[in-house]
């Protein structure tokens, strides 16, 4: 079942091939930071293994999927500045107007924490809620598995982008955001537990469960860390200039 | 109001915001080292507490992964507290440790009382003679709670 159509290995391993090779061209011949390109790296091959194990009907091998696809990949993918190196590597004209895109109503809407927070924790919620994840044609695995990597991606840049953005949501908003779609991820797993999605095996959604659970930890934690990291950053400037942090604030 | 830019101002600023910060700093630091003891004790080497109870209600279930997420939290935003304590020369462990002991006291006897007694929503242990564990629960509560307590008047700032 898995490892046929649109999120086999062979579709997604080019998809993977063309974001690296697309990334590490931009990339020669112009001072970047290394940490980011590997950042790149290791986000891209996270996505193009985890993305065949989504459409497993094993609860377990799709969790695992999701991990990789849905939480670390975006992370890692977001953490590696692909507009900024865009920005730079674009002809102005073109690089105009991805950034007039990115000042954009929808985009400012999607990458809103609150937004992106509900698309990402919600599609996961249906998806597994409804057994949705394991039915479905390719067609309907594509998107899962697209919605996967894009809500993620979303929700990851609306908390910790290194990107400039100008309609940033407060820090206070971004922590208070990411506590509850933690507690949101905590409560699903426990639900899945207790109450199995239609058509599956206890014992296997226990242990999706507790793989859920303790597995998207690492990633809820680096998230956690990167937000305390923007606040000591900051704080310090307030200290060096405490006139201006009284006024902006 | 426009803050002094000087160095004295900015030391002012500096001493004012971290005598608050080492107490917050050390209750969000109890907060998440009593949350990380019950996991670890309770869940994972006793085993009186399960992934999931069949006794948790939807309430319980609700209320655990809220206090789960935040306790996780606390615990990194502690961190980054203290290290800012540290990098402006203004921390204070005693202080820091009475936090974390009123904290995580005060956070215990609210589970103890509240969450297990007035609402209900889970117990220590499931066993039919609960009383003892309720006693011993509350009063080590009430103990960490006393001796933070002590801990941070003891180290208050001296009004100049």
């Amino acid at each position: 079942m898995s490892g046929h159509g649109l999120v086999g290995p062979v579709p997604v391993g080019l998809l993977a091939a063309v974001a690296a090779a697309g990334y590490l061209a931009a990339v020669l011949g112009r001072p970047w930071p290394a940490r980011r390109t590997a950042s790149w790296l290791t986000g891209v091959a996270g996505a193009a293994v985890g993305a065949p194990l989504t459409v497993h009907p094993d609860l377990r091998v799709h969790v695992a999927g999701h991990l990789l696809l849905g939480m670390l990949a975006p992370l890692l993918l977001v953490r590696a500045a692909p507009v900024t190196l865009a920005l730079r590597t674009l002809p102005v004209a073109r690089a105009r107007g991805l950034a007039r895109a990115l000042r954009s109503g929808p985009v400012r809407v999607l990458t809103h924490p609150v937004v992106a927070g509900l698309l990402d924790v919600g599609g996961l919620w249906v998806l597994l809620r409804t057994g949705l994840h394991a039915t479905g044609g390719p067609a309907a695995h594509a998107l899962v598995a697209v919605h996967m990597l894009v809500a993620g991606t979303l929700f990851a840049a609306s908390l910790v982008s290194p990107e400039p953005a100008p309609h940033r949501a407060r820090l206070g908003v971004r922590a208070a955001v990411l506590v509850a779609a933690v507690a949101a991820h905590d409560v699903l797993a426990r639900t899945v537990y207790a109450d199995p999605p239609p058509g599956l095996p206890a014992e296997q959604a226990r242990a999706g469960a507790e793989l859920l659970y303790y597995g998207g930890l690492p990633v809820e934690l680096a998230l956690m860390v990167l937000l305390g990291a923007e606040w000591f950053a900051r704080d310090r400037r307030t200290v060096l200039r405490p006139a201006r942090a009284a006024s902006s604030s | 109001m426009a803050a002094p830019t000087t160095g004295r101002g900015a030391a002012g600023a500096v001493a004012a915001r971290a005598a608050r910060r080492n107490v917050l700093a050390g209750v969000l630091l109890g907060l998440g080292a009593v949350a990380f003891l019950d996991e670890a004790v309770f869940h994972q080497l006793l085993h009186w507490h399960h992934f999931y109870d069949r006794a948790s209600s939807a309430a319980g279930l609700v209320s655990d992964g809220i206090f789960h997420a935040f306790s996780w939290f606390a615990t990194v935003a502690a961190w980054f507290l203290i290290a800012a304590l540290r990098r402006d020369r203004a921390l204070r462990p005693v202080r820091v440790a009475g936090g974390a002991l009123a904290g995580g006291g005060a956070f215990q006897l609210y589970d103890g009382l509240v969450q297990h007694k007035l609402l209900g929503l889970h117990q220590i242990r499931y066993v039919p003679d609960l009383l003892v564990y309720d006693v011993m629960w509350n009063v080590l509560a009430v103990v960490l709670l006393v001796v933070g307590l002590v801990l941070l008047v003891r180290t208050r700032e001296r009004r100049a």
